[in-house]
């Protein structure tokens, strides 16, 4: 009989031996690989100085995950410290204006700390713990990675230590007065230009100085194999909840999914567990910006073409000579110009269809959202929601769509003023 | 025999060891850095790291970084580093050139494409940073067949059961990162140092250079007594960028070669 190691979707892994995983070619959860691969995507490209460490994260993982008591600590947590499980919520009235599809929410704004994030970062604060790392280090954009990581610092009582582009400490004042609140040092980045790339670049170097007793806390499902695969299985607790949720409702699958990408962590969260159910339809937005036509968006799939950065080969936006371009959103957290290698792979065999949304559109959702629903949502759900705006009224009565509201909307409401020419 | 075996025989016979300087292409502009670049044979170094300047260098400390985003600003880019190696064989055939940089660039450029072009620019070898033994082979078997070493880093990191696999497809010499941290940052320390690169002479006959956090003729002094070659990097970046304005930089960074070769 199986044994139920716990409740993050795992279980169908766990059920698999490696010869029936390869037996199954048709699954579409089989990756990584063992050195990290989703097809040609993912990998470790890093320094050497870092593979051996690299290598010892991936080993404390495994072991993790392999351990029922792990599981009891990160669920006990999750649910009384998160808030887990977030409900499923039916949003009649948005599915009443748009007049075409069911919609529900995935209340993960409604977390600990407002978005999804704090759920790796528990999961991985957990990791480090086992490791016997006694310093965390962390890039942030927009604040949200930065906030969630030195939460959870602050629960195990952890040194953090938190990379921050120079220009976005300055855009994102109040997130961080709130990470030194949570006794978090912010250290503003200059290098490069002042952005997430160049926290994480400046992150990279940093662990590379201090490997013996640090570790590199990732805000994504990005970077050097095992982040992509780790925090996506911290993050499919959204979708494994989601699933039963849908069967408790309505008794049956959803018709589609629709998530924002940045990095794509809360998107891979919740389409993960529902990879195999090829009836189930998935849509990753990307931010894009002023359009993807332009030279100012976040679209690393629509815009951008494979390469290799921050340790892993997936998309990223460049120029014809390789060299990185800056990504634009309205959003601070979709303001990355690469994407996670799993959605890269996603992209490629069609698994999941990656649209586009712009910062205008993504605005016009956010306001729509808050007066049709009372939910002031994140700027990056947004894009989801817009996508939804656009296809919801095409679709049947019947059809049933999932959106995953990631984040609430707090630390965007100056950012939505200034656009909106308003003064508070 | 390669350029960069010759010159290692070379300095082995004569009983000397040997002085890497690197540059970054296109800093400050492409004509000025081909100036310095064909100085630095005759004031003394042995042996040329050309690097290829890149958004996002994570292994480098400020000195390269910022070299980088100037040379970028300034145009520079995969092509005009092989140019920059082109124009530099006419006057040179001796001095072996090793390109060092990050891989998205010449994944972008196509790699077998870039290794044949490299190769017929006159490049020697080729410092990939972000591509350790486990991710290298799309690079190493068109590079071999172009007849370009792929050098390999060994950190104080790297533990017995990795050196095996860091020095299974070694070519060239084994560059010996001296610290744990980017470029350019702390100083070594040289007892630790010897022990590693006592170590590695156990395990393979590559010569070994040390590379990272090597500053003044004192430190390549001190280096040359344990290692096959030094690299120094920052500290002559560092340089050209206090004197770019110089007519004179050619001569000053000359300079600054010929006291680190005195010295070693």
């Amino acid at each position: 009989m199986l044994q139920k190691v716990h409740n993050n979707g795992l279980q169908e892994d766990k059920t698999m031996t490696k010869a029936q995983k390869i037996e199954n070619p048709n699954s579409f959860t089989n990756g990584p690989d063992e050195n990290g691969h989703f097809g040609i995507y993912g990998g470790r490209y890093v320094a050497e100085t870092l593979m051996p460490l690299i290598l010892d994260v991936e080993k404390a993982w495994h072991a993790a995950r392999d351990d029922q008591a792990f599981w009891d600590e990160f669920n006990g947590l999750a649910k009384d410290y998160i808030g887990r499980p977030s409900p499923l919520y039916y949003a009649k009235a948005t599915t009443e204006h748009l007049g075409g599809a069911k919609v529900y929410f995935k209340r993960d704004e409604l977390n600990h700390t407002g978005a999804h994030k704090i759920n790796h970062c528990l999961g991985q604060i957990l990791v480090a713990r086992r490791m016997g790392k006694t310093r965390i280090i962390a890039e942030t954009g927009a604040g949200q990675h930065g906030v969630a990581t030195a939460t959870v610092c602050a629960l195990f009582d952890m040194p953090c230590t938190v990379f921050m582009g120079a220009e976005d400490v300055e855009r994102q004042s109040p997130n961080v007065f709130r990470m030194k609140l949570l006794g978090a040092e912010v250290i503003p980045v200059t290098s490069g230009s002042g952005t997430l790339k160049d926290a994480m670049n400046e992150a990279l170097r940093h662990w590379v100085a201090n490997v013996e007793d640090t570790y590199y806390l990732i805000g994504t499902v990005a970077g050097p194999h095992p982040y992509p695969e780790m925090v996506r299985d911290f993050q499919s607790v959204i979708g494994s909840e989601t699933k039963e949720q849908m069967m408790e409702k309505e008794g049956r699958l959803p018709d589609s999914l629709v998530a924002c990408i940045g990095g794509g962590s809360n998107a891979m969260g919740l389409f993960h567990t529902f990879l195999n159910d090829t009836d189930v339809q998935m849509f990753g937005v990307e931010a894009g910006g002023h359009g993807v036509d332009t030279d100012k968006h976040a679209a690393s799939l629509n815009g951008g073409k494979p390469g290799i950065l921050h340790g892993m080969r997936s998309y990223f936006l460049q120029n014809d000579d390789g060299q990185i371009t800056e990504a634009h959103s309205i959003s601070a957290g979709l303001d990355y110009p690469g994407i996670g290698p799993e959605h890269a792979f996603l992209n490629d065999i069609k698994r999941v269809q990656y649209v586009s949304v712009t910062d205008d559109e993504a605005l016009e959702a956010f306001k729509m959202l808050a007066k049709l629903e009372g939910i002031i949502p994140a700027l990056e759900p947004s894009h989801a929601f817009a996508h939804i705006m656009k296809i919801a009224p095409t679709l049947p009565k019947d059809h049933i769509m999932v959106m995953n509201l990631c984040g609430r909307g707090d630390k965007d409401i100056f950012t939505v003023a200034e656009k909106l020419g308003i003064e508070i | 025999m390669s350029r960069i075996k010759q010159t290692f025989a070379t300095l082995k016979k004569e009983n000397k060891k040997g002085l890497v300087t690197f540059i970054t292409a296109g800093d400050p502009s492409a004509e000025k850095s081909l100036s310095v670049l064909r100085a630095l044979p005759e004031s003394g170094a042995d042996f040329i790291e050309i690097g290829m300047p890149f958004t996002d260098p994570m292994a480098d400390g400020p000195a390269i970084q910022d070299s980088s985003l100037r040379a970028l600003a300034r145009g520079m880019s995969l092509k005009g580093v092989l140019k920059m190696v082109t124009d530099f064989r006419s006057g040179n055939t001796q001095t072996p050139i090793i390109l060092m940089g990050y891989f998205n660039p010449i994944y972008s450029y196509g790699t077998e494409n870039f290794m044949a072009d490299a190769a017929k620019a006159g490049a020697d070898g080729l410092i990939i940073v972000d591509l350790p033994p486990e991710e290298d082979s799309e690079l190493r078997i068109p590079a071999t067949k172009a007849g370009l070493d792929l050098i390999k880093l060994v950190t104080p990191t790297t533990n017995d059961n990795r050196l095996q696999t860091v020095i299974e497809h070694a070519s060239g010499f084994l560059y010996y990162v001296s610290i744990t941290g980017v470029t350019g940052t702390k100083s070594a320390n040289i007892d630790e140092v010897g022990k590693h690169i006592a170590h590695i002479k156990t395990q393979t006959d590559l010569p070994v250079a040390v590379g990272f956090g090597i500053k003044t003729p004192e430190d390549a002094a001190n280096m040359c007594k344990i290692a096959d070659a030094v690299v120094v990097g920052s500290s002559i970046v560092d340089n050209m960028q206090k004197n770019q304005d110089d007519n004179a930089l050619a001569q000053i960074i000359a300079n600054q070669v010929t006291a680190l070769k005195q010295a070693i």
